[in-house]
């Protein structure tokens, strides 16, 4: 692959372009509000604190899992949404496993992890297979697996919860199996989880799976075009399930550092609605694992920076919901008008080779 | 100038017109004067910029420069409804039309104003189609009529809407020799009755037969206007093409008696419930052979293709070099040696958004030299892609461009390319030429004739008469999903062979 810098230039004006957008757009809400407009940015874009630091980069870490988990699917054109039940209900089964503790210390964690995959896994190749037996839309079937997960997990909660207790949770993990993360950030009282390797390693596996692996041209092939990928013997069908089970799969690795990081239990309080916002990051990120390392690093400053806006500002820390949601929204347009805008490029390129190379053959003829 | 029962007033005149796209000049300095009441074809190769300028005509475009004049004043279009407003219709290649309504509903359908959508309309539609010699039944359902019927009906919708000149655009191409020359009949009927035709082909002969005027457009300009009376086929290609025609014509056979490719009692049902979409389907291919299927568009040709690629499953048997295929996926058969030139290959011979070099892959992912165990073989890919481009012609400026750049000549050489590469024992050809420029045409001709040479059996589907009996060794003709006779290319010509097309007696 040769670098091409006019393309890289175009490839980050795009989301560059959006960001400066959704500054006005938000700008401009706030104006109208009648909120204050400058302590709100100054606010934000302040110096992250060395805990916030740790804060913005774990949380990172699970919308970085999350964003990949719907990249998956959207590189060969499959929509997931139900990485949000895939991975509430993949923690709460690998909660519950490691509170179990069948197997000692690490192997415990290594265990659940496993588990959390493979339910994941599960849990969206049932949409899989609806899709490619019975031709149900992997959207919808995704949506309902999302209420039906919500339900399970509500259900069984109360059936494997500690007795007595407001907060009803699983039984905590023991402490051979807690991790306690690596203290990356100096003078921050806090630690990166150990965990955050899984979205690493998971980085790094969807890059190769997806550029090196005949299994991933055939994935693009797909989501590029399905007429052509059949044509060429892709058995759609069987990518379909498969590619349904990556992404679950991915999905199920979520909560981990989450589990063994921090909550050290599955109760009400485990954070939720990371899968929707995986799919925002993974729009953002151009379903590339790079783009999404920093689409994921950006929601988790805005979130992050926007918690003590209630407090020095005076307004809900909601306005970077919106501002997020601006962010989708034009870099959407930009990323369209950009592929436009090479498609042409490249054709003017190819045209003036050919009429170069023509001249020569004219004059001599 | 405005006198309009003159013949030899100016209908159209076309100044200067100029059109740039993205990459291309589609029109540059085009001049065409078009007289009342005639028809004036248009000629040029694919891609000579024949459909823009019509598309600007008909204020689908609008042109960078140059004036249109309609009736002597000088006119504006900025939609299709302005050229209407001016008297100007055109039927497109494609036909717009609703199959479960009938003829008078689809020609009122979107006109209802003119003349409302009961007996007023009918009584105009059956007005017209006496005055034109049009014999069309204004109650029946547009399904239930045949390909030449539902052009008429979309020439009605055209005079219907009080167009005075009518823009044909590649008229012929879904028709068979007969029902050219009963088009040609109504073509006639209008000109007598003061309407303009504007006929764009790239068949020569038809437009010998039929036009008053021929314009000759080459690479975006007006190469000359000649008269039809004092020119030979020969000539206009010559001026179309700028150089020497080639043709298809076959060498002496290299047939063998190995059959390579064996298709024994091919069905295969519609989903949808109709008619078989194949019936009993037998025919075998042997080494070195080129075996044509002739037949009108949509009779079995595209489902036959994918059957044998495996890409529908019907009943009966497929046999590959001695072993029965049947129940092999697509990619089973690639890698027995299949290779596939698809019908269209924009939907299925190509990733657009993709550089070269992985469409090279495509359909060829599970092989060298572009796989190393479950791992792409990038090097291996894109030094094969490389010779390709080398050695088949294509023009690009590196096999990092993507497919949607390249013209459509140079995507069909890459897919040729790709697809004669792994040492193939069978090649489905289908239209393999189709929509490419003349000397694309010529290379991938010679392609298919080396390879004929070196042993490869080549089944080609082509809607290209002269094509088909150039290439072919053996013709077997399709109609409704059989195989319903089998004439010697040495011997038939187009016009029995279209005969035959249509369910005539298949010449012996």
């Amino acid at each position: 692959m040769r670098f091409d810098a006019r393309r890289a230039v175009l490839t980050l004006a795009a989301p560059l372009l959006a960001i400066v957008v959704a500054i006005i757009v938000t700008s401009l809400v706030l104006a109208i509000a009648g909120d204050p407009v400058g302590t709100v940015w100054s606010t934000i874009f302040s110096k992250p604190k060395p805990r916030n630091v740790v804060n913005i980069l774990n949380q990172g870490t699970v919308l970085y899992l999350s964003a990949l988990a719907a990249a998956v699917g959207f590189r060969m054109n499959l929509f997931n949404i139900g990485v949000d039940g895939q991975y509430r209900l993949a923690a709460f089964v690998a909660a519950y496993v490691a509170g179990e503790a069948w197997l000692p210390g690490k192997l415990n964690v290594l265990f659940s992890i496993l588990v959390a995959v493979a339910v994941g896994a599960l849990w969206a190749g049932i949409a899989g297979l609806l899709k490619v037996t019975r031709g149900v839309s992997e959207v919808i079937s995704t949506i309902m697996l999302n209420s039906i997960a919500t339900a399970l997990v509500a259900y069984f909660l109360r059936q494997v919860a500690q007795k007595g207790s407001n907060n009803i949770h699983t039984t905590d993990i023991p402490l051979s199996s807690q991790l306690q993360g690596f203290s990356l950030i100096p003078n921050a009282p806090n630690n990166v989880y150990t965990l955050s390797v899984l979205a690493v390693l998971a980085g790094i596996f969807f890059w190769v799976m997806l550029n090196r692996t005949v299994f991933g041209f055939n994935l693009r092939a797909t989501g590029q075009s399905e007429s052509a990928a059949v044509a060429s013997g892709v058995n759609v069908r069987k990518m379909v399930v498969v590619s349904m089970l990556i992404s679950g799969g991915i999905a199920g690795l979520i909560g981990m550092p989450l589990l063994f990081g921090d909550a050290h239990n599955y109760g009400l309080t485990f954070q939720t609605g990371l899968g929707f916002a995986g799919i925002l990051v993974a729009l953002l990120g151009r379903n590339h694992p790079v783009g999404i390392a920093f689409a994921a690093l950006l929601f988790a400053f805005l979130n992050e920076q926007s918690n003590a806006l209630q407090l020095k500002a005076g307004v809900s820390n909601d306005i970077v919901n919106i501002m997020l949601g601006v962010i989708v929204l034009s870099v959407v347009i930009a990323y369209e008008l950009v592929r436009r805008y090479n498609n042409a490029a490249e054709q003017r390129k190819v045209a003036a080779q050919l009429a170069a190379s023509r001249q020569p053959e004219e004059v001599a003829a | 100038m405005n006198d309009t029962s003159e013949p030899n007033t100016t209908a159209v005149r076309l100044t200067d017109i100029g059109k740039r796209f993205p990459g291309v000049i589609a029109n540059d300095q085009v001049n065409v004067t078009v007289r009342r009441a005639t028809v004036h074809a248009l000629v040029g190769e694919n891609g000579a910029g024949k459909s823009t300028l019509m598309k600007i005509l008909y204020g689908v475009q609008k042109p960078d420069s140059g004036t249109i004049e309609v009736d002597g004043r000088q006119v504006s279009f900025s939609s299709p409804s302005d050229a209407i407003a001016a008297g100007i219709g055109m039927v497109f290649q494609h036909f717009m039309l609703a199959d479960n309504l009938t003829v008078l509903e689809n020609v009122v359908l979107g006109a209802e104003k003119l003349h409302g959508s009961g007996d007023r309309a009918r009584d105009r539609i059956h007005e017209l189609a006496r005055s034109y010699g049009f014999d069309l039944d204004p109650d029946r359902l547009v399904e239930d009529l045949g390909v030449g019927d539902r052009q008429r009906v979309e020439i009605l919708k055209v005079l219907y809407r009080g167009a005075h000149t009518i823009i044909l655009d590649e008229p012929t191409a879904v028709l068979v020799p007969q029902e050219v020359e009963e088009l040609f009949d109504n073509l006639r009927g209008l000109k007598a009755e003061g309407v303009t035709v504007i006929f764009i082909s790239h068949k020569l002969d038809e437009v010998l037969a039929i036009a008053d005027d021929v314009t000759v457009i080459r690479r975006g300009r007006t190469v000359t206007t000649v008269d039809p009376k004092h020119t030979t086929a020969r000539q206009l290609a010559e001026l179309m093409v700028g150089s020497e025609l080639p043709s298809p014509s076959t060498e002496s056979s290299t047939v063998t008696d190995v059959v390579e490719l064996s298709v024994h009692d091919l069905s295969l049902a519609d989903p949808l419930g109709g008619r078989d979409l194949l019936t009993d389907v037998s025919f075998d291919i042997h080494r070195g052979e080129v075996v044509g299927i002739a037949g009108v568009e949509g009779n079995g040709q595209a489902e036959l293709v994918e059957a044998i690629m495996g890409m529908r499953k019907g009943t009966g048997t497929v046999g590959l070099s001695g072993e029965d295929i049947s129940g092999w996926s697509t990619a089973r058969r690639r890698e027995a040696g299949i290779g596939y030139i698809p019908e269209d290959r924009q939907r299925h011979g190509l990733l657009l958004d993709a550089p070269l070099w992985e469409n090279r892959m495509l359909g060829h992912q599970t092989r060298e030299p572009n796989r190393k165990g479950p791992f792409i073989d990038r090097g291996g890919a894109r030094s094969d892609t490389e010779r390709i481009v080398a050695a088949y012609d294509v023009r690009t400026p590196s096999i990092d461009t993507t497919a949607r750049a390249l013209s459509g000549g140079n995507q069909q050489k890459l897919i040729v390319g790709r697809e004669m590469s792994g040492d193939p024992v069978v090649l489905i050809a289908s239209h393999p030429t189709r929509g490419v420029d003349v000397g694309a045409q010529a290379a991938i001709w010679d392609y298919i004739k080396t390879a004929r040479r070196e042993g490869l059996a080549v089944l080609l589907i082509s809607a290209d008469l002269d094509e088909l009996i150039g290439l072919s060794d053996t013709i077997h003709v399709m109609l409704r999903g059989r195989l319903v006779g089998t004439v010697d290319p040495q011997t038939v010509t187009p016009q029995q062979l279209g005969s035959a097309m249509t369910g005539a007696e298949v010449p012996a």
